[in-house]
């Protein structure tokens, strides 16, 4: 079994519509949303949900009036500035870690687990789905991503999957290292523009960093040919294999309105031809059968 | 007044946002400094457009725990207090693992031996520099970091008090992005109709009205997609502050590093207008 993870360093170059038009093309898969913080892949797959677990992690402390005798100890010790003069925690701002529960001499602080999200198994007309919903404003994003990959790798062992393809987050940070950690091999989506570039250096040597296997595809190519002709010089200097260039089209927009991959939605459309091969590429440098 | 931009969904256009204000606003009035500081850690991309002369850069640090052997009777206090497993009693020997640190300083305040004394990990840099009459600033995390709210935290703390501080913020719905925008006046939510601009500005909606700051919304690439997002601010109450249409000529100029506003100077009533419904909708807020 491999897992396949969809990440792009810059935000909305296309990793979800193309992760969604991969989940027709792949066979044998598990799909496996890490973007737990904006998760969009269900737009597409309209999942029907089986079981529906909450996810807790960490902790809050809260500050019990009746027992508090106002001494102030915890607000002069909290370094996150997370208890205001009236001795209240802003549970926005509790970092959860514990020091006020510990030195509160009336010990008047209790610390319950935190409620941060809910992950979801459920089946799609492309098989089963490993998804999540973090809550607003909520920590450990890292944690939940690393839940849903190991319950999607769970799932494609009961069912004997070959593949699971994951839906990873923007950026370099936290839920980012916890979604490619272990995997087979990460496709960055990238986009010929400066920031796309910027961005795509960053990711790459995050992924060099953590010995993931990593292929580049630039989409929306034709949108700047010389900044692709630089992603694509950037790529092979950098050992990147390069799985293609996808055209701007319309279609990618049109398809994900009607809540469709794309090629459902126009499988001749031009970048939908370019979506094939490219998933073809991928498919030999996985070695997926 | 601190005004940040945020989106939920990335690449809807926040950093567009951003640039094409700060520089409208810094040309506007002469002599008017504004801020800009970049708090996408992750991934800032605010200077490719302004190009700033940088002045200075410096590491940000986090408190991490280091141990006195000498002094350490492995009692495990510290191990038993960690909620993040930075710390840990192995056998008889206590156990650092500083890329895990929150810094909350806590192993240190309950070691009955004083054993734990203060070094640092380097989350990142921060750089300062200016563009005309726009100051500067940009968080840029470590690759490999993994926390990013510290270093957007103190990116944050340079905003001076009575002047104007754009905030350009990082996309999502969780910690990085409460670290970038609380405490601001007003947050400028930039999305795209389409069914996932919608679906994460829902998501961005509750994550800024949680923190009880009032916000507005930019529409960008406007006639893309469908009327789902125009609902649902409507229905959200959710002011529409400007519409950007798609133009290919946007698309090319963001795509070499050139803001909006230089290569289309037509937008720049649109921007500085948005600057002035902001400021109003502020001030009604504050009241008489």
């Amino acid at each position: 079994m491999k897992e396949l993870v969809v990440i792009s360093g810059k935000g909305g170059t296309g990793k979800t519509s193309l992760t969604g038009a991969f989940a027709l093309l792949a066979h044998n898969r598990v799909l496996c949303d890490a973007d737990v913080d904006a998760a969009d892949l269900h737009l597409l797959m309209d999942p029907e949900m089986e079981r529906q677990t909450d996810f807790f992690s960490g902790h809050r402390a809260v500050v019990d009036p009746d027992r508090c005798s106002g001494c102030g100890l915890c607000r002069a010790s909290c370094r996150f500035g997370a208890i205001n003069d009236d001795l209240f925690v802003d549970p926005i701002a509790c970092e959860g870690c514990g020091l006020c529960v510990a030195i509160c001499p009336e010990k008047a602080v209790s610390f319950p687990e935190n409620l941060c999200g809910r992950w979801f198994v459920s089946t799609t007309r492309f098989g089963p789905m490993v998804h999540a919903r973090l809550g607003a404003g909520e920590e450990n994003s890292g944690k939940l991503v690393s839940l849903v990959r190991r319950e999607a790798r769970s799932l494609a062992e009961q069912k004997g999957m070959r593949l699971i393809l994951t839906d990873g987050p923007p950026g370099v940070g936290c839920p980012v290292i916890a979604s490619i950690g272990g995997a087979d091999g990460a496709l960055i989506v990238t986009e010929p523009s400066l920031s796309g570039l910027h961005d795509l250096e960053r990711v790459l040597q995050l992924t060099t960093h953590f010995r993931v296997p990593a292929m580049i595809c630039i989409n929306k190519f034709d949108l700047n040919l010389a900044l692709t002709r630089k992603i694509e010089a950037f790529a092979a200097d950098n050992g990147a294999g390069l799985a293609g260039l996808v055209p701007f089209d319309p279609a990618m927009t049109r398809a994900m309105v009607k809540g469709r991959t794309l090629l459902e939605f126009d499988r001749h459309s031009s970048a939908a031809r370019e979506v094939k091969a490219l998933w073809g590429r991928v498919c030999r440098w996985m070695e997926l059968a | 007044m601190i005004i940040s931009i945020a989106s939920g969904k990335g690449g809807t256009g926040k950093t567009t946002v951003a640039v094409s204000m700060a520089r409208v606003l810094s040309q506007e009035v002469p002599g008017r400094t504004l801020q800009l500081l970049d708090c996408d850690v992750e991934q800032p991309n605010a200077h490719l457009f302004i190009n700033p002369v940088f002045e200075s850069s410096e590491p940000v640090t986090l408190p991490v725990p280091r141990i006195d052997r000498d002094r350490c009777d492995a009692c495990g206090e510290c191990d038993r207090l960690c909620q993040f497993k930075a710390i840990a009693l192995v056998g008889d020997t206590v156990m650092c693992f500083p890329e895990l640190c929150h810094g909350c300083g806590g192993c240190m305040r309950v070691c009955p031996r004083s054993a734990i004394t203060e070094d640092s990990r380097e989350l990142g840099r921060l750089d300062r520099g200016r563009c005309g009459g726009i100051n500067f600033a940009r968080g840029t995390l470590r690759v490999g970091e993994a926390m990013a709210p510290p270093l957007i935290r103190a990116v944050r703390a340079l905003a001076t008090p009575g002047g104007i501080t754009i905030v350009d913020a990082p996309p999502g719905t969780s910690c990085p992005v409460i670290a970038a925008v609380k405490g601001s006046d007003f947050v400028v939510l930039v999305s795209e109709p389409t069914p996932f601009g919608l679906h994460d500005l829902a998501l961005a909606l509750e994550t800024v009205r949680l923190l009880g700051i009032p916000c507005g919304l930019v529409i960008n690439r406007s006639d893309i997609g469908d009327g789902r997002l125009r609902h649902f601010a409507q229905r959200e109450d959710l002011p529409i502050l400007l519409e950007i249409p798609f133009d290919r000529r946007i698309a090319e100029a963001y795509a070499t590093g050139v803001m909006l506003v230089d290569r289309l100077p037509e937008w720049r009533g649109a921007f500085s207008g948005l600057f002035e419904k902001i400021h109003a909708l502020v001030e009604w807020r504050r009241g008489p």
